[in-house]
Formats: structure tokens, sequence, C-alpha cells
């Protein structure tokens, strides 16, 4: 749907205001037909004293879906995984005070990756606000830095407009999350009621059309280039899927290599061999190469994040930059660039084929098979190999088998934050976009579970894995008490090294090995834990039993907490050490790389 | 369109920038919220309704940054939802900057006479006199005020109060 029609759609229909759009109701009614309106199946909450009028409206509402949570962050993040899941907006339902604050990290979540959420929390009532209230807080203030925008609806006839105004902001542009703070006496009022179509906002347009000068000039910068390279991100994600289609049809035009950041994962197809793989701190040799080498870089929806780029001054230093995005503030923020274009990936996409076959460009053929040529080399670098082990399950491998025993299913992976993401983004092969739910922008460890939880509750015939470490896991591990009461058979593959991985890694290689409170000396019993929630236990400890346990894991419909115990030493490698370039990576089993300079240290 | 081309310079440069926004509650909190969340810096800001019956606020920024810095500040005030429009009136714009501020001086003798005749040559009006002291107030561009500020240091200036900066262009058009 073109985003932008519908908002001339809404002026022209709000000239015309027939009576009947608008209703008396209360506030709380309000935010329930809000909700219908706006297309809403599934609110992620918690209830407390300043919601109890809305979870009231909503007691009697019929075609509104909600999941009682355990914890607020895990509302959020469940909402997450729905909306990442769906492309539709995720809902969320929270009381004031700690209902809001514990909401806060969720927010942040969203706002970095560019997840589009609404998210409602009630406020204590107008005339208590700013006294120290129970359970007040400054939502508004606090959610401020965290949210694309919020709102405090102080009056009732003002709520259906902010309402549906932030269903317009969180999921057009660049996506993200929105807050409505509702004071209790605001739900209780009652006012007028205006529906979607009547509500235009006053400032808010973002921009989508490219400049069409800007898309001729990108493609004959295309057509003429050397060793061209798609970088593509989490922008073609969210644009739609549409957009993921456009750009293997921009592939096969051109025949350049593509490679994601993490949250692009998916949008160009892991089995094609224009696929170099994930580039970045943990990405591929030849994705990281190709782009220290690349004459012509396409930036298409990603933002040049410090876990991408390296060290700025040597980030692809000799090629020419084009740099598509929705958000004209991610444009010369960390990376200069010689063609910036502020647009909707999959208009511009769209433009770019278009220019690229009415000019009748061809690829410089010589050169791109020279291109991949070098490419090639890079490849035979095999950089994501580790050592097999026959007695103790690598991480590695037990992501291959989980990937070969479930990639011919319609699979969501989920993922916590840390060594284990890394090795899922590396191995686990996505085909499709909105397959791929994970925490790239914050690094929210506990974001995997309850996203999970919000994947399965959009998709309930789809395996659902959530891909974890046991820390992550145990941060919103209350969650799993979500999975049984909705009955969703969610799976949660932890691979156990009984260390915070990552941080371990980091200590080795620059903190001489000092595991400062990294180890997990008293870990629970995850096959035990899962049964007191009564879902299933699972546990893989050499890797001959492994293929069985998976299997096992993915016939049981119940959810599972799958104990897989991994070698506890084992690292993630390729890594571009901090403050290195591209081409100054640390392979696997090549110990003598770059040392990580004083300067390096000081980054994370 | 958004500026593609912005010389990549490591110079500080002090620009005066001014944001159309939505008078809604909290809206200067975002402006600024923005400038010490991202670590910019504010040299001084004036803010006001402008236009009631649109509900609309000016605020004028003094910051200070590389070209680079300045750009992203445009861009991050551009995308707050509540902006209608930035104007950079040192890169782009002509315009004029003013600022008012009111100078108290206290002392009595030659000095005194002295601040007296100094005021006269600023055109700073003598807004509160005592037998001892005098509050000025002056109006012009912020270095006008800074050098009127640094005479009347050494003649017993004891006390500062300054608008910030206000902006429009020059000629017949609206920002």
């Amino acid at each position: 749907m073109d985003k932008d029609d519908t908002l001339q759609g809404a002026a022209l229909t709000a000239e015309a205001a027939p009576e009947s759009m608008i209703q008396a109701m209360t506030g709380a009614e309000m935010v329930i037909r809000a909700l219908k309106d706006q297309g809403v199946t599934h609110i992620f909450g918690y209830p407390g004293g300043a919601v109890l009028p809305i979870y009231d409206a909503l007691f009697k509402a019929e075609g509104l879906v909600h999941v009682l949570v355990r914890h607020e962050q895990g509302a959020v993040h469940a909402a997450e995984g729905y909306a990442r899941s769906t492309g539709k907006p995720g809902v969320v339902l929270v009381t004031s005070g700690p209902g809001a604050t514990n909401a806060v990290t969720g927010l942040t979540d969203a706002l970095m990756d560019s997840i589009p959420l609404v998210v409602l929390t009630g406020q204590v009532p107008t005339h208590l606000i700013g006294t120290d209230a129970f359970q007040e807080c400054d939502t508004v203030g606090i959610t401020r830095p965290c949210t694309k925008h919020n709102w405090l609806a102080r009056d009732v006839n003002e709520l259906s407009r902010i309402l549906h105004e932030a269903f317009q902001i969180a999921t057009t542009g660049r996506p993200g999350p929105v807050v409505v703070d509702i004071p209790k006496d605001v739900q209780f009022q009652t006012g007028a009621y205006h529906g979607p179509e009547l509500v235009r906002h006053r400032t808010y347009r973002p921009r989508l059309d490219p400049d069409l000068g800007s898309v001729v000039r990108a493609v004959e910068m295309m057509a003429k280039a050397q060793r061209p390279i798609f970088y593509t991100g989490g922008g073609i994600i969210n644009s739609g899927p549409e957009a993921s289609k456009l750009l293997r049809e921009l592939v096969d035009l051109t025949g350049f290599p593509v490679t994601s950041t993490l949250m692009g994962l998916g949008a160009f197809p892991a089995s094609r061999p224009e696929w170099l793989g994930m580039l970045g701190m943990h990405g591929t040799f030849e994705a990281n190469n190709a782009m220290h080498d690349c004459d012509v870089m396409i930036c298409l929806g990603a933002r040049f994040d410090d876990r991408v780029t390296g060290r700025i001054s040597a980030f692809s230093p000799g090629s020419t930059k084009i740099h598509v995005d929705i958000d004209a503030s991610q444009i010369n923020k960390t990376v200069r660039v010689d063609l910036p274009i502020v647009g909707d990936a999959t208009r511009t996409l769209r433009e770019m084929i278009r220019f690229w076959k009415a000019g009748r460009h061809q690829a410089d053929k010589a050169a791109l098979a020279d291109w991949w040529k070098q490419i090639g080399q890079w490849r035979t670098r095999n950089s994501l190999a580790y050592r097999p082990s026959g007695t103790v399950i690598k991480p590695q491998y037990a992501i291959d088998r989980l990937y070969e025993l479930t990639k011919d299913r319609e699979v969501y992976v989920t993922t916590e934050v840390g060594q284990h993401q890394m090795w899922a983004a590396q191995r686990f092969k996505f085909e499709e976009p909105n397959r791929w739910m994970t925490s790239g922008g914050l690094g929210t460890m506990g974001y995997g579970l309850p996203a999970a939880v919000g994947v399965q509750m959009a998709h309930p015939d789809a395996l659902v894995i959530d891909i974890g470490g046991e820390a992550s896991v145990q941060m919103t591990m209350q969650e799993m008490s979500t999975a049984m009461q909705y009955d969703l058979p969610i799976k949660i593959f932890i691979l156990n090294n009984e260390y915070m991985g990552m941080v371990r890694q980091w200590q080795e290689l620059l903190h001489g090995g000092r595991y400062s409170h990294s180890y997990s000396e008293a870990l629970p019993d995850f096959v035990k834990l899962a049964e007191a929630f009564g879902c299933v236990g699972l546990r893989a400890d050499k890797p001959q039993e492994l293929d069985d346990k998976i299997r096992e894991m993915i016939d049981v419909k119940k959810p599972v907490l799958f104990d897989c115990r991994v070698d506890p030493a084992e690292n993630c490698f390729p890594m571009i050490p901090s403050g290195a370039a591209h081409n100054e990576m640390i392979l696997a089993e090549i110990d003598d790389g770059p040392a990580i300079s004083e300067a390096g240290k000081m980054l994370v | 369109m958004h500026d593609t081309k912005v010389k990549l310079s490591d110079v500080v440069e002090r620009h005066t920038l001014t944001v159309l926004v939505d008078n809604e509650a909290g809206v200067l909190a975002r402006v600024v919220g923005l400038f010490s969340g991202r670590g910019y810096n504010i040299e001084s800001l004036t803010v006001a309704e402008v236009d009631p019956m649109a509900r609309t606020s000016r605020i004028t920024i003094v910051t200070s940054g590389t070209p680079q810095v300045i750009e992203q500040i445009e861009a991050q005030l551009g995308r707050l939802v509540v902006t209608h429009n930035v104007t950079n009136w040192t890169a782009a714009e002509a315009g004029i900057e003013r600022e008012m501020a009111l100078v108290k001086v206290a002392g009595t003798g030659e000095k005194r006479v002295e601040a007296l005749r100094m005021a006269d040559a600023f055109r700073a009006r003598p807004v509160d006199t005592t037998h001892t002291s005098f509050v000025f107030e002056i109006t012009g561009n912020p270095a006008k005020i800074d050098s009127f500020i640094e005479l009347m240091r050494p003649l017993g200036l004891v006390d500062i109060s300054r608008t910030g900066v206000a902006a429009i262009s020059r000629g017949p058009e609206a920002m």
C-alpha cells in the first residue's frame, strides 16, 4: 500500500466530515474503537490501576486478542516480533509508572531498529499529575528520547485524533515506536470520537518519492561500475515485501553482488550466487573485503552503523557511495556519501529498475567478471569455517543442524544477543524477508523469547525458533508462562556455554583472558525449568544426539526449552576488531591477525 | 531536497537556526533533548509562540559545530514530528539577527559619566536609573552586545540579562 496515498485520501474526506463518523463514547471505548478502526487484531499488555477502564472496555470487546505477558518489557518485544514478522504495527497496553518504565527498553529497541509500535500507557488522573501520585511517572518525559513521537492525551476530545496520528506516525516514513499516555480520568470521560479518515497530521509528511534526477545519476554510476556492491539493510524489510522483490529484480538486471546488515537478512535470498553473506564486525571475509575494495557502493536502507563500518577513516576508501534512505538525517551522518537519495526503498528501487531498463543500461560485463573472480578468491578463505568436534557440540554445528532440519518448513527465527546471535546470522540461511527478528541497534539481551511469542501469535502454524544463549534467555524467561497460556509452541533453542559468550570472547581478546563476571556459576536446570512452566525440556550434550533431539523439538506441539550444551570456549569469527578496517579481519584458526589497538579497546 | 554536498571541514562554525514548530506541550523539551542527547551545543535559544491561531512557535538557536555536525542538527530538527521547517540563517538565507540585553552598571563619578556616554554611542537606553546605577537596554546583533558588555566591564558592570537571538529573513518573503 502506498502510504502517502492514505494521507491524501484522509485529506479529501476530512473536509466533508459526515456527522455519522463522529460518535460520543468514553475515552476507554475510544481506545478500543480506534484500535479496531486501525485494523488491530492483537494487543500485548499487562493491566494495572491506571488502565483499568481500558481493560474494562476490552473485556466487552470482540475481535481483539489480548496477550497477557509476564513483564511489560516482554509485551513490547512480543509486539516487535509481531510487527517485524507481519509488517503491521505492534500494539502494547500497559499501566502507568512501572508499567511505562518497564516498557522503555523495548521502546528504545524498536526506535533503534525502526519497528512500528503503538504503546498505550495509563497515567494517573490529570488532577494528580505532578503530585508524585502512586504509580505516577513522567511517561512522556521518560519516553521522549526513545520514541518517534509521544503524546499525553489530556482532553478526551483530542484522544481519537491522537490515537490515529499515533498509528500514522508509527507506520509511515521511517517506522518507529510511539507512546500515547492516557490519564485515567480521560479514560472515564465521554467525548467525540473521530474515525481515522477524519484525521490528518498538521506537519508530518514523510518523503517517500525519490528525486528522479538523482535516481538517473545513480543508475548511470551503476552502469559504469567496475567493482559494484549492493549494501542493503533493514529499510528494505520495513518498506514491505515488494522492496525485496524489486531488489532481486535489480540484481537480476545488474548481476552485482549483494551483502546485507544484520537487520536486512532475508531481503535477498541466501541461496543465490550473488549473496556474499552478512557484512560488518562478524560478517564474511568476502562481504567485508568487497565493501572495502568496491568502486561503487549502493547502500539501500542501511545506516552505516559502527558495527558495519569498522574504522570510519578506513571504510571503503576508494568507492563512490550512493545512499538511499527514507530518513534524511541518516545521510552523511557518519560516512560522507556522493549521491544521497531520500526516499522509500520500494519506490526508489522501482525507479532504479525503470531507468536502468529505459536507459538500456548494461553492467560492464568484463569488469564484473574480474570482480566476481576476485570475490571468488575471497570466498575460498571459507571464513565461516570452524574446527569440528566429535565429542562436544560446536555452536556452529548446532546452528547448521538446526537450519538443515528446519529449512523446508515455514520457519521464523528470533534471537537473543551475543555470540549465538552472530552465529545464527552467519549460518542460518534466509530466503524471504520478515523471517528474521533480532535486536540489532540496541542489542537487547532478552529480546528473542518474547519476540517469539509475538511471532507465533501472528503465525500460529509456523515453526518459531528463538536461538538464544543461556544468559540472555534468563532475562525474559518468565514469558514461557505466556507461551503456555496461549498454546504457543515456540522453540527456545539455547546454545548453553555457561558464559556470556561475547563478553567472554572480548575479555579473551582484549582483557588478557581475565573473565571478570562473565561466567554463570549457578545456572538453572533448563529441562526442569521447562517442566515447571508446564512445557517441554530437552537437552543435548553430544553431537551424535543433536539431530534426534532437534527433530523431537520440532515435533512437540508445545513450547520447548532446548538446552544445547556447547563448547564453552568457542569464539565467533570472523571478527573485525574494534577500531580496525574491513580488510583487517581476524579469522578463525589464524590467531596472528592484527592486535586490537589501544584506541580500539576504548570502543565498544 | 536534501543538501547533498557539505564541504569537509573540521572548523567549528557558529550557525543561527530557526525552527518553526507546533506549539504543543513539551515541544521545547523535544528540541532541547535532541541537542543534549546527541551532544550538540546550544549557545543561545529563544522561543515564543508567534501565531496563536495556527499554534506555532518559533525557536531560534545559535549553535556551533563542524559543517557536518550543523548539517546533522538541521536534519535531526527537520525529522521531529512537530517541525514545520528549519532555516539556517548563517549558511543559506539572508537574514537579520538581533538580540536584546539588559545591562546593569553600578558606580559613581567619572565611571558613571563614561558609562552613560558609551551607552549613548551604542544607542543603549537607560531603563532604570538610581544615583549609583543604570540599567541599559541594548539591541543589536550579538557581536555588538558583546562589545558593549566588554566596555561596561571596567565601568562597574554588575549584571547581564540577554534574550538570545531572534532572526528573520530580509525582503518580502516569509521564512
